[in-house]
């Protein structure tokens, strides 16, 4: 488990046409790494996310997305994320294929690539529009010993999956506390994984059912201090719910929304440079 | 305090008391969110909240913005991961009443959160399914708050998003669904419910001021109204009082600059 840069990490291990998961449930989102894509100028990747937060606005704006596979789109209890739906209304700066689940069903899928399986399995009632409108990606499939009515949903197993943790220690093991969401089985579906931290410890302080990844998994880990910002850490930092609605004007045009990354996030060196910009530390 | 009130806050008190103590309830966010912690904070202190983030059982100061707010997860009995709150808690079986809004229902209860326009080429691309298609389909029952107006309350969903009693009639009981389907929807109008045998939406109960006309002019369907309306009683001013309450604490909250002191400078 190399400890590198950020800028190293995303150099070596992203490619332009790759599948990459940024996962966290609002809690824990790797902003500074999908900011690092951004600079790097990574093009046609193919997002996966549950929940596609500022950081997914803010890249598919900058014209680093070809495709989304996601089950829900917004600005939490904000509204729109407005670069987003440009590319699915519009096709502003490109064109977007999206390939849209529940959440129920994400995370049934994440959890079959961790597991190695083909796909996993899910209950199923009567057809929605969405199981209409991807016609045929999900299968419906009767349970072999009871005849039950079952929603099969493929794998998900993304080429690189990118976390932001609280802790690492000497050995490179790291350590996730929160909200989790599907975090753990987005790392562990991944072909490869990269994770930002807050800070390096010599022993985690984690209880024995704790979530912990191994060093083993991890391809790269750099530390990244306020690296989840505007999302947050729990117990480093909490969420900047101020910024959540302030994006809502930011990236509502499209002049406005390049300015704003130009004079921001381009214009900076890195995240910790990007955090002072924005006033958020000293 | 003025016991002056606008049709949000008797929408949120009178959804609040449609949530009986000690239910388990998955909370969407917004509407649903507020009227469910008015409700813990009244009535039902021992409601458990399950918001999708995987927190189970919490009970947050203040609202949350997101379904993951810190908030949620520090006044929380457990923190579970996604798979499992869908899994082992919802598609198990264990939630009482799932609280949800959307963008358009019609008269059956089905609901449209993804696209207004064509799925294809929408004219407005909306968040999507989320969690509600399976808190839909999986919950004992479904309470839904929504403002209701022409554009929102229709004849034709431009997409079914989730399930509410699909054609009516019992389609949704044959397809074999394990909760019930939408009990009651809680409008800035009244109260609608589905009728016992075609399961369409009337409305059986009126805010004091608001009249069935305007009820019917903000449909998109022919509204049809329950033998016997009930007319609401005004929001209890002691309700109203913590409802206001917990909407300055929220906006105080979410309005409140952040600051992040880094324990160290960045290592590489």
């Amino acid at each position: 488990m190399p400890l590198l840069s950020l800028r190293e990490a995303i150099a070596g291990h992203v490619r332009d046409g790759q599948s990459i998961a940024l996962e966290g449930f609002t809690h824990l989102i790797p902003f500074a790494a999908g900011h690092e894509i951004i600079r790097q100028g990574r093009r046609a990747l193919h997002l996966i996310r549950m929940t596609p937060d500022l950081i997914h606005d803010q890249m598919i704006g900058m014209g680093c997305a070809t495709q989304l596979t996601f089950s829900w789109g917004g600005n939490p209890g904000v509204g729109s994320l407005y670069r987003l739906r440009d590319a699915i209304e519009r096709g502003w700066p490109q064109p977007l294929a999206i390939a849209e689940h529940t959440h129920a069903e994400m995370a049934v899928a994440y959890q079959a690539g961790a597991s190695g399986l083909p796909c996993g399995l899910m209950r199923c009632y009567a057809d929605t529009d969405l199981d209409r409108a991807r016609g045929g990606r999900l299968a419906r499939i009767a349970c072999p010993f009871t005849g039950a009515a079952l929603r099969a949903v493929p794998a998900i197993t993304p080429d690189v999956t990118i976390l932001h943790a609280q802790q690492v220690d000497r050995e490179g093991n790291v350590l996730l506390r929160g909200i989790i969401g599907a975090a753990r089985e987005a790392a562990l579906a991944a072909r490869c994984l990269l994770v930002t931290v807050e800070e390096r410890v010599d022993r985690l302080a984690a209880p024995a059912n704790a979530v912990v990844l191994p060093h083993w998994l991890i391809s790269a880990v750099s530390v990244v201090p306020g690296g989840a910002h505007p999302s947050y850490a729990a117990g480093c930092y909490e969420r900047d719910n101020r910024f959540y609605v302030e994006w809502d004007d930011i990236a509502r045009q499209r002049e406005r929304f390049q300015l704003w990354m130009q004079e921001h996030v381009l214009a900076s060196a890195d995240h910790a440079e990007l955090l002072r910009r924005l006033r958020i530390t000293a | 305090m003025t016991t002056a009130y606008n049709a949000d806050e008797m929408m949120t008190v009178t959804a609040a008391r449609q949530l009986r103590n000690g239910a388990v309830c998955f909370v969407g966010i917004g509407l649903p969110s507020a009227a469910c912690n008015l409700a813990r904070r009244t009535h039902a202190p021992d409601l458990v909240l399950i918001y999708e983030s995987g927190t189970v059982g919490t009970r947050p100061q203040v609202l949350p913005l997101s379904i993951g707010d810190g908030e949620l997860a520090a006044t929380a009995t457990c923190v579970v991961s996604l798979p499992e709150v869908f899994a082992h808690y919802l598609q198990r079986g264990r939630v009482d009443v799932g609280f949800l809004s959307a963008a358009q229902i019609d008269g059956y209860g089905n609901l449209n959160s993804t696209v207004i326009g064509d799925y294809a080429r929408p004219t407005v691309r909306l968040p999507g399914s989320g969690g509600a298609p399976d808190i839909a389909a999986c919950a004992r029952e479904v309470l839904i708050i929504m403002k209701q107006s022409p554009r929102s309350f229709v004849a034709r969903l431009d997409f079914m998003t989730s399930c509410g009693y699909l054609g009516g009639t019992g389609e949704r009981r044959r397809a074999g669904f394990p909760g019930a389907g939408p009990r009651a929807v809680i409008t800035d109008f009244g109260i609608l419910r589905p009728d016992a045998v075609t399961e369409e939406l009337q409305l059986v109960a009126i805010y004091p001021g608001a009249t069935v006309d305007a009820a019917r002019a903000a449909t998109g369907w022919p509204l049809r109204v329950a033998p016997t309306l009930e007319t609401l009683p005004a929001p209890d001013p002691a309700d109203l009082a913590v409802l206001r309450e917990l909407q300055a604490a929220t906006q105080a909250a979410h309005a409140r600059a952040l600051r992040i002191d880094l324990p160290r400078p960045a290592q590489t």
